[in-house]
């Protein structure tokens, strides 16, 4: 009976262990994919760099990948995805911010009970439905308006790109404001603040990482989208010389030319080589929002 | 020596939505003393003071009755300036709550929301009011330190001294010493002593021992209700009220 | 109430006439706070407008063009006559797909993360990665999916090379949704349990599963509006503009709504009819994906109620 009992309980102990084991398996899954991305990034871009200098990939002013020679520089694409990201933000984060704010100070509880969860929603409508929409309304809007040549350009990819960062933005900057402990609104009205002196100087302060770790999220959504540029940014891929040029950022670039590009040639290798860029870029960008959102945990208090 | 009153309360009555949180509360706070209010938890005893500087005013769906006149002018009143009353009547939390600014930044931040532009002035003020309450020693080397480097007690303390900063004429504390050790507590009450010479005090605390040692008079509050206001020497003695007995004796609460 | 004698001799009575209250003086600071309050009342008023005005134009135009037909027909006349539903269908293989890849592995990685050594340096690399994995661009992940599942493993462009393209990047989304759910599950749950005698693993399956399992398919239904409307995963690994009818196999390439839009608009030699068209596939594609958040976030407002936090 007590070898019976023992064999039993080995093989409980055998069945705890293989779950974990099971368990642990498929929790390294994500690793896994994320080391397959940069595997299958390196190895298919790695060719463009036998052919090309890496600097005049980065910095050649031309790209023409199917002219023969082919010209692949991308320093066309980085400084359009730079320039319609910046204007992005310029449109997102003092809406997005300001949003929040709206919704923390002024708001009352059923219009917050209301606006909170509005602002999620809308932040999951769709790229496709932005681009869609800059497409059709916005840029003859603007080309009519500003008397340009064509509305498909930067300033209406800033512009459609920054609505769509701004609820993202705000839902996040508004969970930061929440953080921030309401002992210190207190102390600051007791001090014979007014609500508006307490927000700017203590409440934003107190939440200013936890509001930059979400406009560089923001900014994060902002230079990986894809669909809303490909659609609105006009497509040209020039150095933009001003904001109402037609540009062709990164992410468009691959989407649109991928279909394209033989399997194997240099443009297809070209084509990983700005995913991987593209990569890196985002991947800095997640480090520092990371690194900022845990100085923000500790200097509330807040733990890990 | 008849003392002076500072603050008189007239047949106050709050809400809490529909419930009644204050009773026909009627007391005098005199100019110069320490009050204190005790009663056990729920009472209404921070209900109540945090009415002196319209604290509640923050809280949704709160509404007051009667009048709160302070030095000749009733509180309530819809043109009173809350800011200019919030200044006058400054006030420590339960917990310490220090900006996640430097000690210094947290020392100025009440004189700069006034426009204090002048840093001569400024940093007079501030080590005057550190020194008042007996921190500038601990801190005077690490003024641009954050505050939350302190401990719990000299954080306390620094809470103190940003409310001296802007000179208020009143000091509410809401149960100051409720998170803090001994030691510290034993500090914050000589401060408390300390300070009535300047100020006119109302304490909030559910130790009764504090109140015996700090107060000059002691409310004690039960079920939103005032039971007894008197000298604490009397209350604690002789009190005429069979609840008031019942409680400091430790018979309830 | 006792108030001895002698104290109210010195209530003050009738206060001084004239000075009921103190007078208000304007400060320069509440003129700050007014303009303050007025930028922060346009930011809102700006951004909601915006945002409506999406709603409203694919609504109203998107409406004139759905009927029933335009829901369950196929196309027809080079696109320009007939519905969209293989697109739909498209949409829903591919999202169906994509969760029955990404639930499981998302769940079985939120329970490690949870309820094994949690703090170790294991978990730290994986959260680490889950993070990156976040915020990688959808395009890349398209890049990915195109070079592994369409080529490396030859599934060709297809519903299959699709989903787990669309699965992987919806992990990370679905793993902290679920991390979420199984952590407010109360720790006096699990020792409840342990205490009995119950192993590790008969605690996860009886205890901890079942009371997080609403949180985790909240958190799921969220992530299945935001994988219904991505486009750039499936650009290269699954989609294309016109199919004979629908698709027969997970082998099959699909058309699918969100790149249908966008088809419509690039592609085709009829733009003014197309246009018409796609409004209605942008409606069908915003109702769908909208309902489904709002229904997820709804849930979530109910559970956290229930959980009283």
């Amino acid at each position: 009976m007590s070898a019976m009992k023992i064999q039993r309980k080995a093989l409980v102990t055998l069945k705890e262990g293989a779950y974990k084991w099971l368990f642990a398996t498929l929790a390294f899954a994500s690793l896994v994919f994320l080391v397959g991305i940069v595997f299958t990034l390196l190895t298919e871009s790695l060719p463009v760099f036998s052919k090309i200098r890496p600097t005049s990939f980065l910095f050649g002013p031309f790209w023409y990948p199917t002219a023969d020679p082919p010209e692949m520089g991308i320093w066309p694409l980085i400084t359009a995805s730079f320039a319609v990201t910046a204007g992005a933000m310029v449109v997102c984060v003092p809406i997005g911010v300001g949003t929040a704010l709206f919704i923390h100070e002024l708001a009352g509880r059923r219009q917050r009970a209301f606006l909170k969860p509005v602002i999620e929603i809308l932040a999951g409508i769709p790229s496709i439905v932005y681009g869609f929409f800059g497409m059709v309304v916005v840029a003859p809007i603007l080309q009519d308006l500003l008397g340009i040549p064509t509305g498909l350009c930067a300033f209406t990819a800033s512009l459609v790109l920054g609505i769509m960062a701004t609820p993202t933005v705000a839902s996040l900057a508004e969970d930061a404001l929440s953080f921030v402990p309401r002992s210190f609104r207190e102390a600051s009205l007791a001090l014979g603040a007014n609500r508006w002196q307490t927000l700017t100087r203590v409440v934003m302060p107190a939440a200013g990482s936890g509001i930059s770790t979400a406009v560089i999220l923001g900014m994060g959504r902002a230079v990986g989208e894809t669909m809303t540029v490909l659609m609105v940014a006009g497509g040209a891929a020039m150095v933009p010389k001003s904001l109402f040029d037609p540009v062709r950022p990164m992410t468009s670039t691959i989407a649109a030319e991928m279909g394209e590009a033989v399997m194997g040639s240099l443009h297809y290798n070209a084509l990983f080589a700005i995913g991987l860029m593209l990569f890196l870029i985002t991947l800095g960008v997640n480090i520092i929002a990371e690194i900022i959102s845990r100085r923000f945990r500790l200097k509330l208090g807040l733990g890990r | 020596m008849a003392p002076e009153t500072k603050i008189c309360a007239q047949h106050i009555d709050f809400f809490y939505g529909r419930t009644r949180a204050l009773k026909d509360i009627s007391l005098d706070i005199y100019a110069n003393r320490v009050t204190a209010l005790i009663g056990p938890s729920g009472c209404g005893k921070s209900t109540f003071i945090r009415l002196i500087n319209r604290m509640n005013d923050l809280i949704p769906g709160t509404r007051v009755e009667g009048k709160i006149i302070m030095d000749g002018l009733d509180i309530n009143h819809p043109r009173t300036d809350v800011v200019d009353l919030r200044r006058r009547v400054g006030m420590v939390f339960q917990k310490p709550n220090p900006f996640p600014k430097s000690i210094y930044e947290n020392m100025s931040y009440g004189l700069r929301i006034n426009g204090m532009k002048d840093r001569n002035f400024i940093e007079q003020r501030v080590v005057s009011a550190l020194k008042k309450a007996a921190l500038y020693d601990d801190v005077k080397d690490r003024l641009h330190e954050s505050a939350l480097m302190l401990s719990g007690g000299q954080q306390q303390r620094l809470c103190i001294a940003r409310c001296l900063v802007v000179e208020p004429e009143v000091i509410l504390f809401d149960e100051p010493c409720a998170s803090l050790d001994p030691i510290s507590t034993r500090k914050i009450e000589e401060l408390i002593l300390e300070l009535k010479k300047d100020y006119t005090i109302v304490i909030v605390t559910h130790n009764m021992q504090q109140a015996a040692r700090v107060s000059d008079y002691t409310a004690f509050m039960y079920m939103g209700e005032l039971v007894e206001y008197d000298l604490t020497e009397k209350i604690f003695t002789v009190p005429k009220e069979r609840m008031t007995e019942e409680y400091l004796s430790g018979k309830f609460g | 109430m006792t108030i001895p004698e002698g104290i109210t001799d010195n209530l003050p009575g009738t206060w001084p006439k004239g000075t009921s209250g103190r007078k208000r003086i304007i400060r320069t600071s509440d003129i700050s706070q007014a303009l303050g309050f007025l930028a922060l009342v346009l930011c809102i008023i700006f951004a909601l407008l915006f945002l409506g005005s999406i709603v409203y134009f694919i609504t109203s135009r998107g409406m004139a063009v759905i009927s029933w037909e335009f829901l369950t027909e196929v196309p027809r006349r080079a696109m320009t006559k007939g519905g969209v539903a293989p697109a739909i269908v498209g949409t829903f293989y591919l999202t169906v797909g994509a969760m029955a890849f990404a639930l499981p592995l998302g769940v079985a990685c939120a329970i490690y993360l949870c309820e094994y050594s949690p703090g170790s340096v294991a978990v730290n690399i994986i959260r680490l990665s889950i993070n990156n994995l976040a915020g990688v661009p959808s395009v890349v992940f398209g890049l990915f999916g195109f070079a592994v599942f369409v080529k490396v493993f030859g599934f060709g462009v297809s519903i299959l090379s699709g989903s787990l393209t669309l699965g992987i990047m919806a992990l990370p989304g679905i793993i902290s949704a679920s991390q979420e759910a199984i952590l407010a599950v109360p720790q006096s749950y699990r020792e409840a349990s342990l205490a009995l005698g119950a192993t590790h693993w008969q605690t996860i399956k009886k205890v901890v599963l079942p009371t997080a399992l609403p949180g985790i398919l909240t958190g799921v239904i969220l992530n299945v509006g935001r994988v219904a409307g991505e486009t750039a995963p499936i650009l290269f690994t699954a989609a294309t503009f016109y199919t004979r009818g629908y698709p027969d196999s997970v082998f099959s390439e699909v058309m699918a709504l969100p790149y249908h839009i966008y088809a419509l608009m690039t592609e085709g030699t009829r733009p003014e009819v197309q246009t018409a068209i796609a409004y209605g596939c942008a409606l069908i594609l915003l109702a769908l994906v909208l309902a489904i958040s709002a229904a997820a976030i709804i849930l979530r407002q109910r559970q956290r109620i229930s959980y009283g936090s």
